[in-house]
């Protein structure tokens, strides 16, 4: 336990060390998760689109238009 | 070459006319620079060492309230579509705009700049070499500026995307032509400093029409 | 429809490496962050702040290398009109500004305990500042346009213009800071480094780089997306839905 607690405090530098790992994980995966975000609802709406178009109706909103 | 001279004289024909906008930037330029001596406060000491800066940055700002102007009237009356269609190369039609921008917004705050150095108490050593370091640096900005003109042309918010593209690459000009004026100041030679600056005169003399004429080709597009 | 067919084949070989760049993204950094934080020694001189530098200076060299990426995807989309360059160079300029923050703010972190300030207007700190003002305003003009065609294409004249101005900055601010030199100050690079530090950081270079891999399949996939789904909003909104019909039919 000795060994992880001089571990953690970095030579007394904790202060330093551990933000600046923790800001660049934050940045990172930050990014990571809003690009991966955009892209599901992206190719959520796709997909809604898709299945609008195979039923035949042009939009969401004249679905309920009957199919000349 | 006939119709980038014809471009050019069309241009200052249309600044004389309207010679406020040409004043605006001039009274810009002399009040912001006015602000820092009440800001930092009035000891001659600290005005002669930051005196150069304040000239520099407040010129390079003073520049970037013209350039949205650049274009956006020409492509609002199209006449850019014009300019654009005219069977000289269109670089070089850019560079006659650049030119007679010039000499409409860079002159005058030259013509004025020694004022300014009053003001700040600049040293007297420093006046011509102040002068000549704007006289090469200011077609500099006009010409770097030019390209942020013709890529936020039609842009949303276009007046503060311009700064924001354009100020980072006015960094050298801005280094050079303290350093010159600081040189001749401290009495070391501004010579390879004013060369530098040339330098990059000279680079951008034919560099920025072809990205202005390409961003102004797209914008049209 | 040879405009669908590029993005394509980019979508099955995006397919094919996003499985092998996350899985060592995720791997790499395990291992590195192990060697940085545990299996390398301290520095003689920095102590303990020298494992800032594993995630620092790969960030400092993400941050060039995406711009180099950046430019050569704007060269591409200008010069040959390739829509997936004028898409990846929009997806790449956010990853690249991550970077240069990241490179910025441990930056600030290692000088703090270095040089007993969060700032030092160091050569290098001030270039990687203005190249991070470089992509905000690459990013900002990329959004500015209703067009978002008009917007790639602006985006890529500045970024060529960058190319050919930020090797100018960096000498300009090179040859400021030798003019305006600041009271003494340890530089933080070791002229060299010994085996036990070059491990954790290259492992850490590889795992940013596997890392900026999988994030740019992920955007560019989001770009393509969202060009299909524009496409598709004009042909709806122009009244269209009849023609897809006589098409379908």
């Amino acid at each position: 336990m000795g060994d992880f607690s001089t571990w953690l405090a970095m030579g007394g530098y904790a202060a330093f060390v551990w933000p600046s790992y923790a800001i660049t994980a934050v940045l990172l995966i930050g990014l990571l998760v809003v690009s991966l975000w955009n892209l599901r609802r992206g190719e959520a709406e796709l997909a809604r689109n898709d299945r609008a178009g195979r039923t035949g109706a042009p939009g969401r909103r004249d679905r309920k238009v009957p199919h000349p | 070459m006939m119709s980038a001279l014809a471009l050019l004289r069309r241009d200052l024909r249309l600044a004389l006319r309207t010679p406020g906008d040409s004043a605006t930037v001039v009274l810009f330029f002399v009040l912001t620079a006015v602000l820092f001596p009440l800001g930092v406060g009035p000891e001659p000491n600290i005005l002669a060492r930051i005196a150069v800066g304040v000239i520099w940055v407040t010129a390079l700002l003073a520049c970037l309230l013209s350039f949205d102007r650049l274009f956006q009237l020409d492509a609002e009356d199209g006449s850019l579509d014009l300019i654009a269609l005219a069977p000289a190369p269109l670089e070089l039609l850019v560079l006659a705009k650049c030119v007679a921008h010039w000499l409409v917004t860079g002159l005058p705050l030259i013509i004025v700049s020694p004022v300014l150095a009053i003001f700040l108490n600049l040293p007297g050593e420093g006046y011509p070499v102040l002068l000549l370091a704007l006289a090469i640096g200011t077609p500099t900005l006009s010409l770097i500026g030019a390209i942020g003109a013709g890529l936020t042309l039609g842009a949303r918010r276009s007046g503060v995307l311009l700064p924001l593209l354009v100020l980072p690459l006015y960094v050298p000009v801005l280094v050079f032509g303290v350093a010159a004026i600081e040189a001749a100041v401290a009495g070391l030679p501004a010579r390879p400093h004013l060369l530098i600056l040339g330098g990059l005169l000279a680079l951008s003399l034919p560099l920025a029409p072809v990205a202005t004429a390409a961003a102004i080709r797209q914008a049209l597009e | 429809m040879h405009r669908f067919a590029n993005p394509a084949r980019f979508q099955r070989l995006a397919g094919a490496i996003l499985p092998w760049s996350a899985g060592l993204t995720v791997l790499l950094s395990i291992v590195g962050l192990w060697f940085a934080l545990v299996a390398s020694p301290p520095d003689y001189q920095q102590s303990e702040t020298v494992r800032i530098m594993y995630v620092h200076v790969p960030a400092a060299w993400m941050a060039l290398f995406v711009y180099a990426n950046l430019a050569v995807a704007s060269a591409i989309g200008l010069v040959w009109k390739h829509p997936l360059a004028d898409l990846a160079a929009k997806a790449m300029a956010p990853i690249g500004a991550t970077f240069t923050g990241v490179c910025l703010i441990t930056g600030a972190l290692w000088g703090q305990p270095m040089w007993g300030t969060w700032w030092v207007w160091d050569a290098r700190l001030t270039s990687v500042l203005i190249l991070f003002f470089f992509y905000v305003g690459h990013i900002a003009l990329t959004n500015a346009f209703d067009d978002p065609t008009r917007g790639t294409r602006a985006a890529a004249v500045l970024a060529l213009v960058g190319v050919v101005n930020l090797p100018i900055v960096k000498f300009s601010v090179d040859w400021w800071n030798t003019l305006h030199q600041p009271a003494s100050i340890t530089r933080l690079d070791a002229p060299a480094i010994h085996p036990s530090m070059l491990t954790p950081l290259l492992l850490m270079a590889l795992a940013f780089f596997g890392y900026y891999v999988t994030v740019l399949i992920l955007r560019l996939r989001h770009e393509i997306v969202c060009r299909k789904l524009r496409a598709l909003r004009l042909t709806q909104g122009m009244g269209a839905p009849a023609m897809v019909e006589q098409g379908g039919s």
